[in-house]
């Protein structure tokens, strides 16, 4: 078992995350997180799949992926050298005797804040999976009120890109596209 | 399967412009629809009218080469689609209204799918302003049948329905077949537009079936087959859809590798070549099962290791490697993992494979199937009426199997059989032996009982030069019996045999094996069937007797035009052998006896008789309690006592 990092590049078309979901409840899978955008071309949007599994699973949801009409490249970012982030915005407990300890908290990891009340600060944290772990950790004692996380986005490094070309929207269809997914 | 057969296309006659010039002609949604279906080579459509397709029906008064087949159901309209396509590998259309129409076409779709049969339903639905509304006859059917398609649309505007229709054929038809469904809401069916037809290439970023295998996995498969000493194809549905039926023959024959079938791999060789062993699974031949099981190398091709072919899977065909050719990834590993996998067109991959296998020796290899094959033959019911009899034949009783072995006799083997599920369908896959590609039709994914009359009636309309049966139960023949309306109605010389023993007879024998011989719900009371056909002018005979059958077959035979029908009243407790119980291992069958074994067991059970009253049954517990994970020595033992 290992984390599986999957990026998809998928026609930005009605219907398309319900197809994506729809797959995996059909066969089975179990996500750990699937985040969905728009990209640098308004005819695709990029999902993010993590999946806890081992690697013949993963294999099949490729496979099962690649199977979907509208989904036009799949990769297993997981297997080259890519950059991973997520964000979370946690409302932390924060009195005026211990505002500055979690304050303290956010500058050792680089979160910033982003609302204060009298009883509540929000926190914008950004990172590897590994470090929003651990920073909720430590503001958990402070009493976490809500938290809300994006899920996961990556990308290669360098040269490493997901194919599209062959990939020519479609002049009609164009449209009708929308970016409802 | 290629696009040839788009080729077909008729000149497009437009309504609006008689001389049928190529600039842009104004047409409404619905006008396109039928446009479309003329460029893409359809002749028939199926179909039921119905409120939000409407505007479709009316223009297709415009198009009278499109011959339009009134079902009396939509679950007919599917069925009869996907039997069309079947018989020819042409796209089968069908047509449905929105809301409770689209939702009958499901389980024909889903049939389809499972057997990667290529349909396009084209589906009304209410108008796109009131989508979402919980519109009178409104049903989110590209929601329902999202899982049970290959693509699915719906069009929301009419700019893109001509490019929706040629996508939908496209991807129907094209690399692993399978259903399409075309949601076309009212509105954008009477909407007007400019129509030209598009003739650029379609490009789909996100789909493109695989061709040629790669040379390095071409490479390893040789390899294995080099070093098999006791290989075995497993031909499926794949080798007839990609029509590599002679690439196969000739890989059979250059390198001596016998070929099992799967059930809609019948066709996909004659079985009368001598290196067709007959079908595998579990109704399967016992030596072909017990081939596979002994096997060293599997050669898979175009067949997805379902679990009525593989039984148990931790024990199947522990000792061999394997070899698995298929055009859709997903299917490479996902029951069996295989040593080397081969994505490909099967034509193009068994090319590859034939310009560099070897002739090898196999005969020790056959020598030991031909001993099992040996065993097999004894315990053979149906024999020719004048030949001796197994003992387990009751005296004067009529045999499903019987019926279906003379009907095979009677065609000469040559029709195109179209069976429903249950136990005569696994006696046609016995005992009629099919020499050509797409000769068979059943429903062998998803079983769906009420598929073989209406599928029969899309076969004949297929193929009309070729002889078309309709073999079904009385069970799965009362689930679709109102398409005797359509066959009549369109006068389809197809001819129906019921196999008719009052009871679900499969599920009947599971009863009798697994469930204590409860036969809860199965025993049915039918109508007169010959009267009911008559009632709708279809001339009938009722079999009840071996000897009848000849004359039955010939009368049938005799009618050329409108269906027939024939009432074979056989056997009640008749039992398919052998037979894999859901789970066991695949070479772990019930068989029938042997003549010898039979009358032994005969003895016992005569002195068994004579003896004290043994202890009553109540006393011992049952062993287990009945369920699917079966107990075959138990079940051997009750199908000792039902020789049949």
């Amino acid at each position: 078992m290992a984390k599986h990092i999957l990026a998809a590049l998928v026609e930005n078309r009605p219907g398309v995350l319900a197809r994506v979901a729809n797959l995996f409840r059909r066969r089975s899978f179990n996500i750990d997180s699937l985040s969905v955008g728009r990209t640098q071309r308004d005819e695709m949007s990029r999902m993010t799949i993590v999946m806890e599994s081992d690697s013949a699973e993963a294999d099949r949801l490729v496979k099962n992926l690649y199977k979907l009409v509208d989904v036009v490249h799949v990769d297993h970012l997981h297997s080259q050298p890519s950059v991973v982030r997520e964000m979370a915005l946690v409302k932390v407990k924060a009195s005026s005797e211990n505002r500055r300890e979690v304050i303290q908290l956010c500058d050792i990891f680089r979160a910033r804040i982003i609302d204060v009340s009298a009883e509540s600060l929000v926190v914008e944290i950004t990172g590897e999976e590994e470090k929003l772990e651990n920073f909720t950790e430590l503001v958990r004692p402070f009493g976490i009120v809500e938290m809300v996380r994006t899920g996961m986005i990556a990308l290669g490094r360098g040269g490493h890109t997901l194919k599209d070309e062959g990939f020519k929207p479609n002049r009609s269809r164009a449209a009708a596209r929308s970016n409802v997914l | 399967m290629s696009d040839e057969n788009a080729a077909t296309n008729r000149e497009a006659v437009n309504p609006r412009n008689g001389d049928g010039g190529a600039d842009a002609v104004v047409l409404t949604g619905a006008e396109i629809v039928c446009e479309c279906l003329l460029h893409e080579g359809v002749d028939i459509v199926f179909g039921y009218p119905g409120g939000a397709i409407l505007p479709t029906y009316d223009a297709l008064t415009k198009y009278p080469q499109l011959h339009h087949v009134l079902t009396r159901h939509e679950q007919g309209a599917s069925h009869m689609a996907d039997g069309y396509a079947r018989a020819t590998g042409k796209v089968g259309v069908a047509m449905a209204t929105s809301g409770p129409g689209a939702t009958n076409l499901v389980t024909g779709i889903a049939t389809a799918m499972m057997d990667s049969s290529p349909i396009v339903c084209i589906t009304g639905q209410v108008p796109t302003g009131a989508i979402g509304s919980d519109a009178f006859q409104e049903t989110d059917v590209t929601g329902i049948t999202l899982p049970i398609t290959k693509h699915n649309y719906l069009v929301t505007s009419i700019d893109e329905l001509p490019e929706v229709m040629r996508e939908a054929f496209h991807i129907a038809r094209t690399g692993r077949p399978g259903p399409v469904l075309v949601d076309i809401p009212k509105d954008v069916q009477i909407q007007e537009a400019e129509f030209v037809y598009p003739t650029e290439p379609i490009q789909l970023a996100g789909y493109s079936p695989p061709k040629t295998a790669r040379a390095r996995q071409v490479a390893a498969a040789l390899e294995l087959i080099r070093d098999s000493k006791r290989p075995i194809i497993l031909a499926g549905h794949g080798i007839s859809m990609a029509g590599a039926n002679r690439e196969l023959a000739q890989l059979a024959e250059k390198a001596q590798i016998p070929i099992a079938l799967t059930l809609l791999g019948k066709g996909a060789i004659s079985e009368h070549h001598p290196l067709c062993l007959g079908m595998m699974g579990m109704h399967g031949g016992a030596e072909v099962n017990h081939a596979i099981q002994q096997a060293d190398l599997l050669i898979a091709l175009g067949m997805r290791f379902d679990d009525r072919v593989t039984g148990n899977l931790a024990t199947y065909a522990r000792d061999s490697r394997k070899i698995h050719v298929d055009i859709d990834p997903s299917e490479i590993n996902k029951n069996v993992t295989v040593d080397v996998g081969i994505v490909g067109d099967l034509g193009e991959v068994l090319r590859q494979l034939l310009d560099r296998v070897e002739r090898r020796p196999n005969e020790a290899w056959f020598d030991r199937i031909a001993e099992w094959r040996a065993d097999s033959e004894l315990r053979e019911i149906v024999r020719p009426a004048e030949a001796p009899q197994h003992p387990a034949v009751p005296e004067g009783k009529l045999l499903g199997a019987q019926v279906i072995r003379d009907l095979f006799e009677f065609t000469a083997g040559g029709a195109i059989t179209v069976t429903d599920v249950g136990q005569h369908q696994m006696w046609e896959a016995q005992y009629y032996q099919h020499e050509r590609p797409h000769s068979l039709i059943t429903s062998g994914g998803l079983g769906t009982m009420g598929f073989g009359l209406p599928a029969a009636i899309g076969a004949k309309m297929s193929r009309p030069d070729q002889e078309v049966w309709a073999i079904v139960g009385d069970g799965g023949f009362q689930m679709t019996m109102m398409e005797l309306a359509t066959a009549v109605q369109e006068r389809v010389n197809v001819h129906i045999a019921i196999i008719n023993n009052g009871f679900l007879g499969m599920v009947r024998q599971w009863q009798e094996f697994f469930y204590e011989e409860r036969y809860n719900q199965t025993p049915m009371v039918n109508p007169d069937f010959c009267k009911l056909a008559e009632a709708y002018g279809i001339p009938t005979v009722r079999v009840t007797e071996r000897g009848q059958i000849e004359e039955a077959v010939n009368a049938s035979r005799a009618q050329t035009a409108g269906p027939t029908l024939i009432d074979f009243v056989v056997e009640k407790e008749e039992i398919v052998f052998p037979m894999v119980p859901a789970g066991a291992d695949l070479d772990d069958m019930i068989r029938r006896p042997t003549p010898a074994e039979f009358e032994q067991q005969r003895r016992g059970r005569a002195v068994a008789a004579k003896a004290p009253e043994p202890q009553t049954p109540e006393s011992t517990p049952p062993e287990s309690k009945p369920s699917e994970s079966e107990e075959p020595a138990a079940a051997a033992a009750l199908g000792s006592r039902f020789g049949v």
